[in-house]
């Protein structure tokens, strides 16, 4: 007997089949547009970095030959990168979109925020992002996370519903079935939406070299002055780095993500083409965040810890 | 315009890398987590870090060796119970092929989250132990397997290095099994005998097993077909979104934006719009940026029609020639995923496709017994985890094909208005195919894989 019934399967059924990365951003649109068709006011958060660049790609050609039917948001730790920056405001004037920002700084100035110790402003945005939604009442809030990222952000649903505190209950989730999302909440309740859920960071860079994105500077080789701090390769910079115990040196270095300068690492990279990209992604033996991200290691559970206040 | 053989030509080239969704599930001890682990590990999609910190907590508690399930349990409440309590998606890829893992837990309360993991995949992974052997937990998988109408099952008898690499324990389990799933209509079952613990039949063919010649695990799911049932459907396309621009570059264009959810779709093809039933036919087909003639589910697009006719969010497209009916009756199985109970006479909203209308649940006509699929009348009620038919009134029609012919058009949910909760998960038409056309061949000897 055979425990094979029905069907005898041959790869070649397909002619019509979709190559990962169309079936990916075919799925990535379909979430786009489901926002602009369902909600009020939604919002992209947007930091120029590569996610965030990949979903406004996506937005554009999800609406084409229309406008994108959505502001930008970035928060901005005052700790950034001068290239990434200027690449934010370049792209916003380019496309014609209209860009919201949240400074840490502003709330540092005004004592609604503290500076913590370690210098690092990355926890520090969620006071100020989850204040903008409100304020400006924005509905849904479109986020680049990606499930591949972090365990707790495995858990992550494409919809995500946020309280009027902004925060996450991974244990009180809408169960997600087929494509169909459940975007209703109450007035003061947000979705935070997350259309490259399903990508990897592999996916990322082959989709940025197949649609010819173009990514700010520093996501490729470039020498720049470094110096080690928990083992990471941290940017000199205003935001408090070195420490007179921490020697400056030049190195050949690339990001593997953009964040906040003072908890954002640098990877050893000759890698000065995104084919030389690609091919360094697909032989690390380190994740992304595991590599670039000191945040993510102050304990097992600090992403779910961020999350659960409302950080994105 | 691209043509035809072009675009055919084009993803041939890329058929290598498609994307397969599958879902795992296997009661508490059977093993699911060390199969995930192993699949992850074996096919070297765990890095260094992520192993790193395994490491570093089972040292911590004193375990001696990594527990692969702490790579996959990823909240806190999670790692303090050792158990899984919610869905999460894992991500591995092989030269062949992209998977997203829906890691679904085992547990009896937790159906709804299989029900969850089983919606988009393509496949589901039914984990059993040779020990044990089918048991209860086993049927309610397959049975839920089968009421998600998940193409491709396969059936992992797990340890079998505890049962002494048996043929005939894994081929009575496999028997027993294949002939319960067929029964209920799941067109396709593979039976793997493995250990996930060991290594056997998971990544690399066993040395234990020499009598097995079938594919290992990954070997399966890097080679099962996707999508083909999407594209042999009748099209459909659900219209979510009017793109008007009104610019001065484009005054007059006016597209349907959309992801067909089954079939194919042809510029020149006369269509119907439900449920107006006003036609058209497709003047073209603008595939994200570039135009094409013809395009497939499960392709985003954004059609233009010949005629300018009243489209909205919410709105069908469909050939004319294979258009579905719309009704305001709908009966459907429902999984009930929320914790407050659904009664008869209930308000709901229902939510299919792009379209969400008012509905009042108008009869419960029965709760399944998943165990031995027995039907309990007249329930009056469903709660959390609940399988049971629902008939539902609509106050609008609805365009909708029976779940058995579209996954994607066939399912709705029921929503509850007052605070938006997401009460049930709802398939129309019969809850189990019929058993298969093509039956075993009973008199062929030994096992063929």
């Amino acid at each position: 007997m055979t425990t094979t019934v029905a069907h005898v399967h041959d790869e070649t059924d397909a002619p019509y089949a979709l190559s990962h990365l169309d079936a990916l951003e075919s799925e990535a649109v379909h979430i786009f547009r489901e926002v602009a068709g369902e909600f009020e006011k939604p919002v992209i958060l947007f930091s120029g970095g590569k996610d965030s660049i990949v979903m406004l790609h996506l937005a554009l050609k999800a609406f084409a030959p229309a406008p994108v039917p959505f502001t930008l948001l970035h928060v901005d730790t005052g700790h950034n990168f001068p290239e990434v920056l200027e690449y934010r405001d370049r792209t916003v004037a380019e496309h014609g979109l209209r860009l919201h920002v949240a400074s840490v700084q502003e709330y540092i100035d005004a004592g609604k925020l503290r500076e913590r110790p370690d210098g690092t402003r990355n926890p520090l945005q969620t006071v100020p992002l989850t204040e903008a939604i409100q304020s400006l009442k924005f509905d849904a809030v479109f986020g680049g996370g990606r499930r591949d990222e972090e365990k707790a952000r495995a858990k992550e649903r494409v919809f995500s519903l946020r309280d009027e505190f902004s925060q996450w209950d991974p244990r009180r989730q809408r169960p997600e079935l087929w494509q169909l999302y459940n975007g209703r909440h109450a007035p003061g309740e947000h979705v935070r939406v997350f259309p490259l859920s399903n990508w990897t960071e592999l996916d990322v860079w082959q989709y940025i070299a197949r649609e010819g994105i173009e990514l700010p500077e520093i996501y490729f080789a470039h020498e720049r002055e470094v110096f080690l701090r928990n083992g990471m390769w941290l940017t000199a910079g205003e935001w408090g780095g070195p420490k007179e115990s921490e020697t400056p040196e030049t190195r050949l270095i690339r990001y593997r993500t953009v964040g906040d300068m003072s908890c954002t690492g640098a990877v050893d990279s000759d890698a000065a083409t995104l084919d030389a990209v690609i091919a360094e992604i697909a032989v690390s033996r380190l994740t992304e965040r595991g590599a670039t991200r000191a945040d993510d290691k102050m304990s097992e559970a600090a992403m779910e810890d961020r999350k659960r206040e409302g950080y994105f | 315009m691209t043509s035809t053989t072009d675009q055919v030509a084009h993803l041939a080239d890329l058929a290598a890398t498609t994307l397969l969704r599958f879902a795992t599930a296997g009661s508490v001890d059977d093993g699911k987590s060390t199969l995930v682990g192993r699949l992850l590990h074996d096919s070297k999609s765990v890095l260094t870090d992520q192993m790193e910190a395994v490491e570093a907590v089972s040292a911590q508690r004193g375990q001696d060796a990594p527990d692969l399930a702490l790579l996959t349990d990823g909240l806190r409440a999670e790692r303090e119970q050792g158990i899984t309590i919610d869905v999460a998606y894992r991500y591995f890829a092989t030269a062949r092929r992209r998977f997203i893992l829906a890691d679904t837990p085992g547990h009896v309360q937790y159906t709804r989250n299989m029900v969850t993991g089983a919606s988009t995949a393509d496949l589901a992974v039914v984990l059993v132990d040779a020990r044990n052997g089918v048991i209860e937990q086993t049927r309610r998988h397959a049975a839920v397997a089968a009421l998600l109408r998940v193409p491709h099952v396969v059936l992992a008898v797990n340890k079998m290095d505890l049962v002494g690499y048996q043929e005939s324990v894994f081929a009575a389990i496999a028997e027993e099994f294949t002939a319960y799933a067929s029964d209920l209509g799941v067109p396709e079952i593979t039976a793997i005998p493995i250990s996930a613990l060991a290594g056997d039949n998971v990544v690399d063919a066993s040395a234990n097993m020499d009598w097995y010649g079938g594919p290992t695990v990954l070997e399966h799911l890097e080679t099962v077909p996707v999508s083909h049932d999407l594209t042999a459907c009748p099209a459909r396309f659900p219209v979510q979104y009017v793109i008007r621009p009104q610019s001065a570059e484009h005054p007059d264009y006016r597209g349907y934006a959309g992801q067909i959810a089954s079939g194919v779709l042809r510029v020149g093809e006369a269509v119907t719009v439900l449920p107006s039933g006003r036609t058209s036919v497709i003047e073209g087909i603008d595939a994200l940026g570039e135009s094409v003639d013809i395009a497939w589910a499960p392709q985003s697009v954004t059609l233009r029609l010949k005629d300018d006719i009243d489209i909205s969010r919410g709105d069908l497209i469909a050939p004319s020639a294979n258009a579905p009916a719309t009704t305001q009756d709908v009966e459907a199985t429902v999984c009930h995923v929320a914790d407050q109970p659904l009664a008869v006479g209930a308000r709901v909203l229902i939510k299919h496709t792009t379209r969400t209308v008012k509905a009042i649940v108008k009869e419960i006509p029965s709760r399944l017994t998943l165990d031995d699929l027995s039907q309990h009348p007249n329930p009056g009620q469903l709660v959390a985890n609940d399988i049971g038919r629902v008939v539902v009134r609509t106050a609008e029609p609805l365009a909708l094909d029976a779940y058995a012919d579209s996954r994607r058009t066939g399912s709705f949910l029921l929503i509850d208005p007052a605070d938006g909760t997401t009460l049930a998960a709802g398939m129309a038409g019969e809850s189990f195919a019929s058993k298969a056309d093509t039956t075993v061949q009973a008199d062929e000897e030994g096992w063929d894989f």
